[in-house]
């Protein structure tokens, strides 16, 4: 019986052929640490009474808050500064964009890789099929110390899917789907593994990065995106880095790109999902496209396609934070960024923004926002009683248009009528 | 005597701690008082040490965010009895020594603030002459456990429970 992604992986690291439910110890190619938590991983290594035992493999990401929006945050990533110089691990400073953004775009997770992060969405690293996985301050300065972290080998659920997007759709719409279908603990524990096939082949980095993202919505350790399409020109891909044609999966679902349809994570949940027409109407306060999950140019070239000529809706705040400085550079450089300005868009410092409701957009009582990001749990992004709806960045820009969610194909309709 | 705070499915980490109240946020010594500030104002202000935490299924998914059970531990939490446990959430707390037992069962029978006693290293919860069995972690999690944290263990033997020596 053949192996999976995540075995050939953890077989490869671990110099032996592990499967499913067996336990390894294996060394990992990069730490990430964000600034949120940088101060208990500081107090975790002093009381290991340890240093990172490999510097280079320790990076830092000033992102969470970033720009600072206290002193009690200020003083946190002074020390942070202060610390990766006199360790000499990399530290990605104020605007330099979200953790996971940088370390793709800085070629730190690989293909074939092993990335821990501490942050829950380090599962993003499988878009380029490298095992990222989100783990807590002690497991990561275990890690950083140690250059190495325990693992139970995953299961796999293997998800398909087929054919190419139909027009109204997004990845952000395929991946809703697959947690919908999966449900919030659907994964946990385990592997999810993505084939992309009849088509679907051509989604690019930027789409695998989405659904890589939200695969920890189901409750996965990591969400593997099995190499194909413009990954295969994009890296040196490992001749081993493939599942095996008989491996062994704890489950399979199909997702037909082909007649999806556009979709909202509905309050407080994000396997919540709905189509966005049962939703339809709703209005909205905010509307916030940015997030490892949806901050890229794509989505921004997305947006301002549907703002050309248009005005955000009285009363809408219209935000919209790349997911880092190169995306503001592309953005900047090829006129997306006037577009979305002229449409009265306001822009923040690529970073995490109000996805975790601390600042750059935190919701009063009773607010309705529509978010590009993958969390809309009870006050994630401020009052306890604010409600965020998920969505893609499609589905932003025509909401902030319209002033209630919509779709830009019913926006269409109603300009015409 | 230490009693039951009893909550449903799907608690994630910021209904445990919301991002705001993160220690890096308000300060080391107050993010805890703000423990379920959203979801249940007045756990934190009545929480007393040794009070036992009991939850549905999917306990603690979202963000890693290892401060949200450390919230807990700093209020005296020593024991979670949950359905199910999300995959961080279940390593953040062996990891800070508090023990995450999961028995469906036990999490049923139970109801909000109902007076419990726990023995912790035996698992046998308690309730007026009633008995519930509680199945510790996996052996090499116990390991851990036993010398109160992940971090005291590597400290102490080099390497991680279940690690293979001289290698």
């Amino acid at each position: 019986m053949g192996l999976t992604l995540a075995e050939k992986i953890l077989s490869r690291r671990a110099g032996r052929e592990v499967r499913a439910g067996e336990l390894v110890v294996v060394e990992v190619d990069q730490v990430m640490v964000v600034d949120s938590i940088a101060g208990s991983f500081f107090k975790r290594l002093k009381q290991l009474e340890a240093t990172p035992r490999f510097p280079e493999k320790v990076t830092i990401v000033i992102d969470h808050v970033a720009p600072a929006a206290n002193v009690e945050v200020a003083k946190a990533q002074k020390e942070i500064r202060e610390w990766g110089q006199q360790i000499g691990c990399r530290v990605f400073d104020v605007g330099r964009g979200i953790c996971h953004q940088v370390l793709i775009e800085e070629g730190l997770a690989l293909p074939g890789g092993i990335v821990l992060g501490s942050d829950s969405h380090s599962t993003t690293y499988g878009a380029v099929a490298c095992f990222g996985t989100g783990m807590g301050a002690t497991d990561i300065a275990l890690a950083a110390a140690s250059g190495r972290t325990w693992l139970r080998v995953p299961e796999t659920v293997k998800v398909t899917f087929r054919g190419q997007l139909a027009p109204s759709a997004t990845a952000k719409d395929a991946a809703l789907e697959m947690v919908r279908l999966l449900t919030a603990d659907g994964a946990t524990y385990m592997s999810i593994e993505i084939h992309l096939v009849d088509g679907a082949e051509s989604l690019t980095l930027s789409q695998r990065l989405t659904l890589a993202n939200l695969t920890v919505e189901a409750g996965a350790k990591c969400g593997l995106v099995v190499p194909s399409g413009e990954i295969l020109q994009m890296y040196d891909l490992p001749d081993w880095l493939s599942p095996d044609p008989d491996a062994v999966y704890a489950r399979e679902v199909e997702i037909d790109l082909s007649n999806l349809t556009p979709r909202v994570a509905v309050p407080f949940y994000v396997d919540n999902v709905e189509e966005v027409e049962k939703v339809r109407g709703k209005k909205v306060d905010q509307v916030f496209v940015g997030t490892c999950t949806n901050g890229r140019l794509d989505d921004l070239h997305q947006v301002a396609e549907i703002l050309k000529g248009r005005k955000v809706a009285p009363g809408v705040r219209l935000l919209i934070i790349p997911a880092s400085s190169q995306v503001l550079e592309q953005a900047t450089a090829d006129g997306t960024l006037l577009t979305l300005l002229q449409a009265g868009a306001t822009l923040g410092t690529p970073g995490c923004g109000p996805c975790m409701g601390r600042h750059q957009g935190v919701l009063a009582p009773g607010e309705v926002c529509v978010s590009t990001s993958n969390r809309n749990f009870r006050g994630r992004m401020g009052a306890a009683d604010a409600e965020i709806y998920l969505a893609s960045p499609r589905v932003a820009a025509a909401t902030a248009v319209a002033g209630y969610i919509t779709t830009p194909e019913a926006l269409e309709e109603v300009a015409h009528a | 005597m230490p009693r039951v705070w009893k909550f449903g499915d799907a608690i994630n980490t910021d209904d445990i701690l919301p991002g705001k109240y993160a220690p890096f946020m308000v300060g080391e010594d107050r993010f805890h008082t703000y423990a379920f500030a959203h979801l249940r104002p007045d756990f934190a202000p009545n929480y007393q040490p040794g009070d036992i935490l009991v939850c549905g299924k999917n306990t603690g998914l979202g963000s890693s965010r290892e401060y949200a059970p450390e919230a807990l531990r700093k209020l005296g939490l020593k024991a979670i009895i949950a359905k199910s446990y999300a995959r961080i959430f279940y390593r953040n707390l062996v990891n800070l020594g508090i023990m995450p037992f999961e028995a469906p069962e036990v999490v049923d029978a139970l109801q909000d603030g109902d007076e419990v006693e726990l023995d912790l290293e035996r698992g046998i919860l308690r309730r007026g002459a009633e008995t519930f069995l509680l199945k510790p972690p996996p052996a090499f999690l116990l390991e851990a456990l036993k010398e109160g944290s992940i971090l005291e263990y590597y400290r102490k033997y080099g390497r991680f429970p279940g690690e293979r020596t001289g290698g």
